[in-house]
């Protein structure tokens, strides 16, 4: 009894790191973050990662959320100093026993024509739609609009 | 078109061309970009990024080059729509400053807008107040934003999206000015946190 109550206990206090957790058939969306946004801003960026456990590939082709008027994919890249943004226009491949990143420096869900500002702290709703997983729907925590990584990880809060 | 001589001299001519171009990329190539390895403080020295500009900043006040003149400054220029490197690279300001600690204010943090389409003074206002740093922001006439993005060797070119709508690629490194307004070095956001320090201390120790 006293075991099952320290059980239940550690998966309470061990709970909150996986909270953003979802999954759906054999994908795993884990820690969708985004910063806040300025006032006046149109746009901002989601960050998660995608675990596909299953033994085909899928993909992430297109995601909506009721704060943005359109959601897209997009990839950024450096090359000599020079940034680029780009829409990745067929979506995202989540290879089969693998992972998809979408993290600062490099691929993110580009939120559209913002409805209103993304605030530090608030949860924010996108339903992400895969080739062959269906529909899921995820919540992006809000973290400091300068926020390297998601809140509670190294450099996520100075 | 299969001419054996034709083709000679088609290569001959493509290969001269080639040794043409690789030529003036050598030549053109240390001043285009401010500094490829973004460490050497002396190499790009004289024919370094900066001139003369006259922009407005977010209050609607006149800044030039003449008036940054007195202390150092770190320059940065990109969009308040750009959703990743421009937020990180304020937010590395905002923490190198922290790091200074009180010789923070003996030098600016500029940010340019790149995107005068959209960024009105209003919008780099709101930008720059997610970020716990006095930056000066600027925005100005399109045709001096273009002059001043080319003599500070700043790559900038609008891209149109898929969606109607238009990104901008643009050289995402920052630029380090000494107090006589002086092109010094460039630096980037993911340079060790202490040796950025160092720098900018050394920067606004000269």
């Amino acid at each position: 009894m006293t075991y099952r109550i320290a059980l239940a206990l550690v998966a309470t206090l061990a709970t909150p790191a996986l909270a953003q957790d979802v999954r759906k058939g054999s994908l795993t969306i884990s820690q969708p973050w985004s910063r806040a946004t300025s006032p006046r801003a149109t746009v901002g960026a989601g960050f998660l990662t995608i675990r596909n456990a299953g033994a085909r590939g899928d993909r992430l082709i297109s995601a909506t959320s009721p704060r943005a008027e359109r959601v897209e994919i997009h990839t950024m890249s450096m090359d000599g100093g020079v940034m680029r943004m780009r829409q990745l226009v067929d979506g995202l491949a989540v290879p089969a026993g693998g992972t998809a990143t979408l993290a600062p420096s490099g691929n993110h869900i580009m939120l559209i024509g913002l409805k209103s500002p993304l605030k530090a702290g608030e949860r924010v709703p996108a339903t992400l739609r895969f080739a062959r997983g269906g529909t899921v729907t995820v919540q992006f925590v809000i973290g400091g609009a300068g926020d390297a990584a998601p809140a509670g990880q190294n450099g996520g809060h100075k | 078109m299969s001419d054996p001589r034709t083709r000679g001299l088609l290569r001959g001519t493509a290969l001269a061309t080639v040794l043409t171009l690789g030529l003036v990329v050598t030549v053109t190539g240390c001043s285009r970009q401010p500094n490829a390895s973004g460490n050497s403080a002396t190499t790009s020295q004289r024919a370094g990024p900066g001139g003369p500009f006259t922009l407005v900043d977010t209050k609607g006040k006149t800044v030039t080059n003449e008036t940054l003149k007195g202390k150092p400054y770190a320059i940065f220029f990109g969009f308040t729509r750009c959703p990743d490197v421009c937020p990180t690279t304020m937010a590395r300001m905002e923490l190198l400053r922290k790091r200074l600690g009180t010789d923070a204010d003996k030098m600016n943090v500029v940010f340019v807008s790149v995107d005068p389409e959209h960024d009105k003074k209003e919008d780099i206002a709101s930008f720059l107040s997610m970020f716990d740093a006095p930056v000066i922001g600027l925005t100005g006439d399109p045709a001096e934003l273009k002059r001043m993005e080319k003599s500070f060797k700043i790559y900038v070119e609008r891209v149109p999206l898929p969606n109607g709508d238009y990104t901008i690629d643009h050289t995402a490194r920052i630029l380090l000015f000494d107090r006589d307004g002086q092109f010094v070095d460039t630096m980037d956001a993911k340079e060790p946190e202490a040796q950025a320090v160092t720098r900018l201390k050394r920067l606004i120790d000269a």
